[in-house]
């Protein structure tokens, strides 16, 4: 499926959503009464605000694969990353103190660092020694171990919290609650889903990176730099798991764990998308988002980070390549 | 039977030099087998029989369908429409593993041997009907004579092909040649009706390429089927009974080799595509 | 090159860096339980884990996934759901349905093939990095599963169960007192698990070595590094795999009850997905594809990190390091900290492990 026709689909559904946010309303203006249509809205909204989160944070995974042929396990980490050394910039003993919006800039610098760095010093130089797939994989999986505990060394296992907007009296947007700061959070991913979304269709860096993702000889052929897009690939998938770690740790907490436990939605979103399509793990990790929130209607909430996992396995069983995936990616 | 004792009887036995003709004894029938990929058509033929006892070869330019139909036929890729009998049983839903079961065993342009495993076990892999494949007697040990067996036949093959000094070399210590006899001693174990060879001498030095062609003759002249495709127009001239040439999935000529060789839509489309 | 007789491979293992760490691990324990001074508190912790029940639960369920990975080329990265199903299939056998143990671990056995269909069908037919996914995957959901509220008369969801072991140590055979190797000592009611484990790990070793040995196990590794070649010489390539996952899910599942036995309870976060890449570190240490390189893997694996972990406390107690570096939480990271790095450096620079055979192991990695 193209961009555009990509992009029509995710501004018709956040539409839809919009209205459905306000369905209480239109529906106490028509003289009808019931607490499900307000939470219903509350659940999408939260699990807009969960999506958005997610589908930050896909993105680099997804397009890592797709340029490097890499399942990147220790994204997650990269995500928990992020949302540390921004607490660090932020609320921690000895640091600069600086405010959380500073603090969340430099982190995101922090991450795309991080990115670039591994890419250069770890998986360029192994895939040079034509290292094989199934080894890269468990290095990986190596990798995510080996940041996971050092930043739990380092941040310690207690989950904290950044100096501002920790605690705030949710507002009230017909019928459903949402702090101001999740409310920021929302609009802010929303921008930046947007800002990448045309960077990739209107940028040559985007347009190169989605051809390398798609055919990486052809787009070798066709003279673009495949090294230099695959090193590009690798920042901006720090920097936007940098950001991701940073929202989320504005909305909930940073704790040492929050990377890895995202990552397995993570992997549900660009798998439901299409693992290698930027346009796919966007909207992937929408659907998993409203999926995760919208399982507690029905399903106890303990349960609802496994409902994403059910999509992850149910997609594979239905359609292995994701919605706008293709079919040999697969097996 | 090769096609030169036949024209000791009567050169009208020879079947018409047409695309899709009847053969006297066919060992495979195909009609209406169609492949596409995306929007690009790879195979379209409307009929094709293989004449039993006979090299026959698939000859074409790149790209015009034949490792596709090889594909197809083995079951490792799936038709969208077309239905084909081999030895007068139908064959078009089989997977690949019961394809192979079925006698017509393949090999491949770029070979499968098994590098990581010594060249006797690579022959022994082939052996059909097994016990000790099974989990059960695998386990119990049920399977020595068997193997014994299965090994003897491995040698024989081995020596018949010149491989027994490899014998114990594992797979990816062979040459690409060595490699490619290897996969026809190999596919020979399975015990085929029909062999179908991709490219078997593609990338092989002049030495061994006669080597291979020879053991496709001999190989033929003790009764085997033998459906190959091939590139290079001479190394067909030399061998085949029978020559069918596709372009752009389709089956554009069929006959004996001289014909096919100066049949004018086979030089254009050869030609048009630079070869 | 041929495969050569140990004699002639002397020299060179000689020279190798991970052999020679093993080596050492080796004679450390040794002298460890026999010399005469007061062991090293390191070297005896460090032993007391490396011969312990928990190396023998590691080390079957290393066996288990060294089928999937290490003979077959799955990566089955959900292995760990094995475990949890053949633990609480035992567990809540006797502790909810009021079986016998036995029974309970005939079950869990049982349902490690379902598991091992459940996985089959969804994911075998998916590329490596595809399958590994979806089987972590399956493995949360079970786990989330174990541990909800809604689980909890079946599971004891949060809390687990405990109690139900209790038919294991009443048929133990080995009379009271108090067993002695070198400097660890060992109470009979202690000595029973240990040597049920590792008696039920040689046992499995052995079976699958008769099965490795055999056309089985031979197309097993046709289908590991070519599929289509095998399904080409008539093997049924999607068939070996499920048996591969039903008979590697099984040993896991023996694995998950052992463990069971052993801690004598089952919770649900004992099951989590960094279990799998413990039993990974094990196998790849030891040597995939081979027989016992499960076995030696999780013996050294263990006497390795529970030395560290020994060392950093003494050293934090000895005031050689800053001290937060020795509380439980620091010691527990700084574990993980070493597995995450000894699995990478393994991978990068030695994939076949201590015994593997590295050619092999190259083939099925690419």
């Amino acid at each position: 499926m193209d961009p555009s026709s990509t992009k029509r689909a995710i501004a018709g559904s956040l539409a839809g959503v919009g209205l459905l946010a306000f369905a209480p309303d239109l529906a106490a203006g028509a003289g009808f009464s019931s607490t499900f249509l307000p939470e219903l809205s509350q659940v999408v909204l939260n699990g807009l605000k969960l999506g958005f989160i997610i589908s930050i944070t896909s993105i680099g995974l997804s397009l890592v694969y797709g340029t490097s042929r890499l399942v990147n396990f220790a994204h997650g980490d990269m995500v928990t990353f992020g949302a540390v050394m921004a607490f660090f910039f932020n609320g921690a003993a000895g640091g600069p103190r600086l405010h959380i919006i500073p603090a969340g800039l430099l982190a995101i610098v922090a991450g795309a660092g991080l990115g670039a760095g591994l890419q250069k010093g770890l998986w360029q130089p192994l895939q040079e020694r034509k290292t094989g797939k199934i080894q890269l994989f468990v290095i990986s999986i190596g990798l995510a171990v080996l940041l996971r505990h050092l930043i739990l060394l380092q941040f310690g296992g207690r989950p904290r919290s950044y100096i501002q907007y920790a605690l705030q009296e949710p507002l009230i947007l017909g019928g459903m609650r949402i702090t101001p700061r999740d409310l920021v959070v929302v609009l802010i991913a929303a921008a930046v889903l947007v800002a990448i979304g045309l960077m990739l269709t209107m940028s040559p860096l985007g347009k190169a990176m989605r051809a390398v993702a798609d055919n990486r000889d052809l787009a070798e052929a066709s003279g673009v730099d495949v090294r230099k897009i695959i090193l590009m690939t690798w920042i901006m998938a720090g920097a936007l798991g940098g950001l991701g770690g940073v929202l989320l740790g504005v909305v909930e907490n940073v704790n040492y764990l929050m990377g890895f436990r995202l990552l397995l939605l993570i992997f549900a979103a660009t798998i439901l998308g299409g693992l290698g399509t930027a346009f796919g793990a966007m909207a992937g990790g929408i659907v998993v988002g409203l999926v995760v929130e919208m399982s507690t209607l029905v399903s106890p909430t303990e349960l609802k980070l496994m409902w994403g996992l059910a999509v992850l396995v149910v997609v594979q069983l239905v359609r292995p390549q994701g919605i706008f995936g293709r079919k040999e990616r697969i097996g | 039977m090769p096609p030169d004792q036949k024209h000791a009887d009567s050169k009208a036995a020879l079947p018409a030099s047409e695309p899709g003709a009847a053969k006297p004894d066919p060992i495979l029938v195909c009609e209406n087998v169609r492949k596409s990929f995306g929007g690009l058509v790879a195979v379209d033929v409307d009929h094709l029989e293989v004449q039993r006892g006979w090299i026959t070869a698939l000859i074409g330019p790149n790209g015009a369908g034949k490792t596709t139909l090889f594909n197809v036929l083995s079951g490792f890729d799936s038709a969208e429409t077309g239905t084909w009998r081999f030895d007068g049983r139908p064959m078009q839903k089989l997977p690949p593993h019961r394809s192979a079961g079925r006698g017509m065993v393949r090999t491949f342009q770029l070979t499968k041997v098994l590098r990581g495993m010594p060249i006797i076990d690579n022959m022994r892999l082939g052996a059909p009907g097994q016990r000790g494949e099974r989990f059960v007697p695998g386990l119990l040990q049920l399977w020595r004579n068997q193997e014994e067996e299965v090994t003897r036949r491995a040698e024989t093959l081995l020596s018949q092909f010149n491989l027994t000094r490899m014998r114990d070399e594992y797979g990816g210590a062979l040459s690409g040649g060595q490699q490619k006899l290897l996969e026809i001693a190999r596919a020979l174990m399975v015990e085929a009706k029909m062999l179908m060879l991709d490219e078997p001498v593609a990338g092989v030095n002049p030495a061994l390429t006669d080597s291979i062609l020879e053991q496709v003759v001999k190989l033929r002249d003790d009764g085997m089927t033998i459906l190959f495709v091939e590139h290079e127009m001479d190394v067909v001239m030399g061998i085949s009974d029978w020559v069918v040439c596709m372009a752009e999935g389709r089956i554009i000529a069929e006959g004996p080799p001289e014909v096919v060789g100066r049949h004018p839509e086979v030089i254009d489309a050869y030609l048009g595509t630079d070869e | 090159m041929k495969r050569r007789g140990l004699a002639s491979r002397l020299p060179a293992i000689l020279k190798d860096p991970l052999m020679l760490m093993a080596i050492a691990v080796v004679a450390v324990g040794m002298f460890a339980a026999f010399s005469p001074l007061p062991g090293l508190r390191i070297f005896t912790d460090a032993l007391r884990s490396a011969t312990g029940g928990q190396a023998a639960v590691f080390a079957l369920a290393a066996i288990g996934l060294n089928i999937h990975f290490g003979y077959t080329g799955l990566l089955n990265f959900g292995h760990v759901g094995f475990l949890l199903v053949g633990a609480y299939g035992t567990a809540a056998t006797v502790s909810t349905f009021g079986g016998s143990l036995w029974l309970g671990i005939l079950i869990g056995m049982g349902l490690s093939v379902v598991l091992a269909l459940i996985m089959g069908g969804t994911a075998v037919r998916l590329r490596a990095d595809y399958l590994a996914i979806v089987t972590i995957a399956v493995a949360e959901i079970l786990r989330f599963l174990a541990r909800s509220r809604a689980a909890t008369d079946v599971t004891g969801g949060v809390f687990g169960l405990q109690g139900f072991a209790d038919a294991f140590y009443d048929i133990n055979p080995i009379p009271r007192g108090i067993y002695a190797l070198g400097w660890l000592q060992f109470t009979e009611r202690r000595l029973w698990p240990i040597v049920a484990g590792w008696g039920l790990v040689v046992l499995v070793s052995i079976v699958v070595w008769l099965l490795m040995r055999s056309p089985w196990g031979r197309v097993l590794r046709a289908v590991r590094e070519d599929e289509d070649a095998a399904r080409a010489l008539g093997k049924n390539a999607f068939g070996y795999k499920l048996q591969s996952l039903m008979l590697g899910g099984v040993i896991g599942g023996l694995a998950g009850s052992l463990w069971a036995i052993h801690l004598q309870a089952v919770t649900p976060d004992q099951f989590l997905p960094i279990q799998t890449f413990f039993v990974y570190a094990v196998l790849i240490l030891g040597g995939p594809g081979t027989v016992a390189g499960p076995v030696v893997g999780s013996v050294i694996f263990w006497f390795v990190v529970a030395g560290f972990d020994s060392f950093l406390r003494a050293a934090a107690f000895a005031g050689y390091i800053p001290d937060f570096l020795g509380a439980t939480e620091a010691v527990g990271a700084a574990r993980f900290v070493l597995v995450g790095a000894g699995l990478m450096a393994l991978m990068i620079f030695r994939p076949q492990g201590l015994l593997g055979n590295k050619r092999e192991m190259q083939i099925v990695a690419s």
